[in-house]
């Protein structure tokens, strides 16, 4: 039999419903992958039994001709979803050991339609990071590395090499600023940050939550079509949730994109630009315009300041989410001679450098004297930015970027250690979508000349994911990217 | 605006966070250059533009006010890294 973990999870589902295999058989091969490949550090903690049960019951409903929309299929979590029962440590030695009483809203769904969950994936600690090099459970390797150890993106790296090195069907992500998009970029996968309010963020464990959306990470556009659909929907727990119904992406897929109108932000044409991505760039628009979509330059003027609005903003809506840790009711204690010794120490020692950073930059930001300066004025750049996209879409239907400016990079380099700021810029192209709370996906396009992937991404209106999954399907079958 | 060690420390008080006396130097460094990276944002006038908090536009809905969850005194503590007779338990802080 052929491998069965190669299987996207619409072909995986259709073997299921032939009976060709059964959940419990696609379930074990994916632990026997997870067991051999140890060295992607993709997956954080495992929970196979839990996953045994879960693929036997499906295996009953399918035995019985009542299966459900996501039945057996194996995934992985990311670690910032509480899942009830199974550790969630946001991949941060504050939470220690911490277990979660209850599901988040995007997993709990995903278990109603009777998903299987092999374990938690491995990511930036508290999603702060582009390069999945700030877990504490050391970093993720990029399973598409040549000779050097290159990382996975980031925050969501583990779900991306996950899913790549086919230790899992699909993974659920988060992207606050980029982190489902470019680490899928980064591993040759297809990604999606829906519009803001589009999925519950109940049980997520908050970084910015004004930015944070969850979304999936798969093989490809109908995978993320299909994975999306479930982790969506209104959920009263959730006050920014939006009461709208979820459409069934996947009819949308092989609609016609004639006519449809796509827009090129000229802003996005960097000084200096790497060659292979504007020549993917340009043959993405070339594969839409066959298929009729008319290609049109727009504008999008405050590009510039999206990144200095957004590293204020996502540090000073972080640095009040997690005030929450000071070692009382859940996670590590480090114990002191006062109530202020004890919170000093259990955050001194339990937040990593980088989450430090964020939380002294926010307080900064938001303490008396500053708040006008920085606060206050990156929320107006913030709206300028959602307007210049307001107005581009007046005269397109999506808008068409790199993902990243760059490929994936080796770990421990040197330029991106040196200096925060090199991290944050290769979020460049990601951020303002979050600001705006705008859908966008991200595809692989082809691969750099050191054989590395470079990711593709389209923006779309808000609540319009299904013109994005057109315009992506399209894209994809033009492209013909090979994955691993 | 440049910060000076004073205002590092300050900070790291609020954010309730230790920074050794010698990463002091270092981390008011690093601490500058974002700031200057962040104080491009000084060039745009936005003088007449409202901010935006969130792209929500919905308005908060209203719901019964009606007991949706309680009663899970054990699940609570489950977590908790010292419990006494079922509190939590901290150091003394009146003295």
């Amino acid at each position: 039999m052929k491998d069965i973990t190669k299987l996207t999870v619409a072909q995986a589902l259709s073997g299921l419903k032939k009976k060709e295999f059964s959940a419990t058989e696609l379930t074990e091969a994916y632990i026997d992958n997870i067991e051999q490949n140890t060295k992607v550090n993709a997956f954080v903690t495992k929970s196979f039994e839990i996953a045994k049960q879960q693929a036997s019951e499906a295996d009953k409903r399918y035995a019985s001709g009542n299966s459900l929309p996501l039945d057996g299929i194996p995934l992985g979590i990311k670690d910032l979803f509480c899942t009830k029962n199974i550790r969630t440590t946001a991949c941060s030695k504050i939470l220690g050991e911490f277990i979660p009483p209850y599901e988040s809203t995007v997993t709990n769904n995903l278990l109603q339609d009777g998903a299987v969950f092999l374990g938690k994936l491995n990511m930036d600690e508290f999603a702060m990071g582009g390069s999945n090099e700030t877990s504490c459970f050391g970093p993720v390797v990029n399973p598409w590395s040549k000779d050097k150890d290159l990382v996975p993106g980031g925050s969501s790296g583990g779900s991306a090499a996950a899913v790549s090195a086919h230790l899992c069907a699909a993974s659920t992500g988060t992207d606050t600023g980029g982190s489902i998009r470019e680490p899928a970029a980064f591993c040759g996968c297809t990604g999606i940050k829906p519009t803001y309010g589009r999925c519950s963020r109940y049980g997520i464990i908050a970084f910015a939550s004004s930015l944070d959306q969850a979304g999936p990470i798969a093989q490809d556009v109908r995978d993320c079509a299909v994975l999306l659909k479930s982790m969506a929907g209104f959920d009263a727990k959730d006050s920014t949730s939006y009461d709208t119904p979820v459409p069934d992406y996947e009819s949308f897929l092989e609609q016609d994109i004639n006519g449809m109108v796509v827009g090129i932000p000229k802003e996005y044409r960097l000084d200096g630009m790497n060659k292979e991505i504007v020549a993917y760039w340009d043959k993405a628009a070339e594969i839409l315009k066959s298929g009729g979509a008319k290609v049109k330059e727009i504008s999008l003027p405050h590009t510039k300041y999206a990144l200095a609005a957004y590293y204020v903003l996502a540090p000073a809506e972080a640095s009040s989410n997690l005030a929450r840790y000071d070692g009382i009711r859940f996670g590590n204690r480090k114990n002191g001679n006062s109530l202020d010794e004890l919170y000093i120490n259990t955050r001194t020692e339990g937040f990593g450098n980088e989450v430090k950073r964020r939380i002294m930059i926010g307080t900064y930001v938001l303490s008396a004297g500053y708040y006008d300066a920085y606060y206050l004025k990156a929320q107006k750049v913030r709206r300028l930015i959602h307007d210049d996209f307001m107005n581009a879409f007046k005269e397109c239907d999506v808008i068409l970027t790199p993902t990243s400016p760059i490929t994936a990079f080796p770990i421990g380099d040197e330029k991106m250690l040196q200096n925060p700021i090199n991290m944050y810029l290769n979020d460049v192209f990601t951020v303002s979508v979050n600001l705006a709370g705008l859908p966008a996906l991200s595809l692989p396009i082809g691969l750099s000349a050191e054989g590395l992937p470079y990711g593709m991404q389209i923006i779309g209106k808000p609540f319009d994911e299904q013109t994005i999954f057109k315009a992506a399907y399209k894209l994809e079958q033009d492209t013909g990217f090979e994955r691993i | 605006m440049a910060i000076d060690n004073q205002t590092v420390k300050k900070v790291a008080f609020l954010s309730r966070l230790r920074v050794e006396d010698e990463k002091i130097e270092s981390a008011k460094d690093e601490f500058n250059k974002i700031l200057q990276w962040i104080d491009e944002l000084n060039e745009l006038n936005t003088d007449n533009v409202e901010p935006l908090i969130s792209v929500n536009e919905q308005t908060l809905r209203l719901r019964e006010d009606e007991i949706t969850a309680g009663n899970n005194k054990d699940e609570i503590l489950q977590n908790a890294p010292m419990e006494e007779f079922d509190y939590f338990a901290v150091p003394k802080v009146v003295e």
